[in-house]
C-alpha cells in the first residue's frame, strides 16, 4: 500500500505532532471517540458486549488508551505502517473480525473528539491529513482480512 | 415521519443558537472543499480555490456557505416535515446543479467537526448523536428527489 504519495512530507509531520501532544492524555481521547462511537452508532456497541462501556468505566479508558496509543505509534514512522501493525492486523483479521465499515465510523468519531479537545488548532489542513491518515491506517488493519 | 425525543428537538434548537452562523457556515464549506478536494468539482466559478488559504479567504464560498447554513435553519423551523421543505431544494441539486448526493455526507460530516470544534466539551457525545440525526434527515430529503 504506497501511503507516500498520499501524504507530503508538511502532512506527515503535522500528524506525528498531533499525536505527540495527544499521547498525555490518550486514554481521555480514546474513551471520548468511543462513546461517541457507541451513542451515535449503536451496532458499534455489539462488538463490546464483553466490557463495561459505561462513562467513566475503567475498561472504558483502558481500551480507548490502547487504541490512540496504536494509532500514536504508526504516526512516529507512516512509511513503517505496515510493519508496525502487522500484529494488529493479525489481531482484527483472525480474533476480531470487526468488520471494516466500522473502521470509518471510529475515525469520524476520533476527529471529532481531536475537535472538541484541539479547537481551533484543528485546521482544515490538519483535518484533511488526519483523515487521510486514519483510512490509510484502517486500510492497513484490515489487509489480513482476506 | 421522523421522530424526535424532547431531548433532541432541544439539543438541535440549543446548538443552532449557540453557533456563531456567520462563521460555521463558511468554516464547513471551506473545509469541505479543502479536506475533500473533489467536491471543488461543483464550484469552477468560484474562482481562487488552488490551495486551502485561497479557499478560506474565498469571498464565494464563504457567501454560499452562510447560504447552505440558512438552508439548514429552514429544516429547523420545519423538524417534523423536512422532506416536504426540501422538495425543490432536492429537484434543484439533482436536476439543475447535479450534485453527487454523497457528497451531502461530506459537507455534514465537517458541519459536525466545524460545530464540534466551536462548542469544545459541551458537544458531548449524546449530542453529537442527536446533531448527526438532524443532519442524516437532512441529506435523506435532499437526495429525495433523485432519481
Amino acid at each position: 500500500m504506497k501511503l507516500t504519495a498520499m501524504l507530503s512530507r508538511r502532512e506527515k509531520e503535522l500528524i506525528k505532532e498531533i499525536w505527540e501532544r495527544l499521547t498525555p492524555v490518550a486514554e481521555n481521547i480514546g474513551a471520548d471517540a468511543l462513546l461517541r462511537m457507541f451513542a451515535s452508532y449503536p451496532g458499534t456497541k455489539t462488538y463490546f458486549s464483553h466490557l463495561d462501556i459505561s462513562p467513566g468505566s475503567s475498561h472504558l479508558f483502558s481500551h480507548g488508551k490502547k487504541i490512540v496509543l496504536a494509532i500514536a505509534e504508526g504516526a512516529k514512522d507512516i512509511s513503517q505502517l505496515t510493519v508496525t501493525l502487522a500484529p494488529l492486523q493479525t489481531l482484527h483479521a483472525y480474533q476480531l473480525r470487526i468488520d471494516p465499515t466500522n473502521f470509518k465510523l471510529l475515525s469520524h468519531c476520533m476527529l471529532v473528539a481531536l475537535a472538541c479537545y484541539l479547537g481551533e488548532d484543528f485546521t482544515p489542513v490538519a483535518h484533511a491529513a488526519m483523515d487521510k491518515y486514519l483510512s490509510a491506517f484502517a486500510a492497513v488493519l484490515s489487509e489480513k482480512y482476506r | 415521519m421522523v421522530k424526535w425525543s424532547d431531548f433532541e428537538r432541544t439539543t438541535i434548537q440549543d446548538i443552532f443558537s449557540k453557533i456563531d452562523k456567520d462563521v460555521v457556515g463558511p468554516a464547513a464549506l471551506s473545509r469541505c472543499l479543502i479536506v475533500y478536494p473533489w467536491t471543488q468539482r461543483y464550484f469552477s466559478s468560484f474562482g481562487n480555490l488552488y490551495n486551502a488559504a485561497a479557499i478560506k479567504s474565498n469571498p464565494k464560498v464563504a457567501a454560499h456557505g452562510k447560504v447552505v447554513l440558512a438552508g439548514l435553519e429552514r429544516a429547523l423551523s420545519n423538524m417534523d416535515n423536512i422532506k416536504e421543505t426540501y422538495a425543490e431544494l432536492s429537484v434543484l441539486h439533482s436536476e439543475k446543479l447535479h450534485v453527487d448526493s454523497d457528497n451531502f455526507k461530506l459537507l455534514a460530516d465537517c458541519l459536525t467537526i466545524v460545530v464540534a470544534g466551536q462548542l469544545g466539551k459541551e458537544f458531548t457525545p449524546e449530542i453529537q448523536a442527536a446533531f448527526q440525526k438532524f443532519l442524516a434527515v437532512v441529506v435523506s430529503a435532499l437526495r429525495k428527489q433523485y432519481h
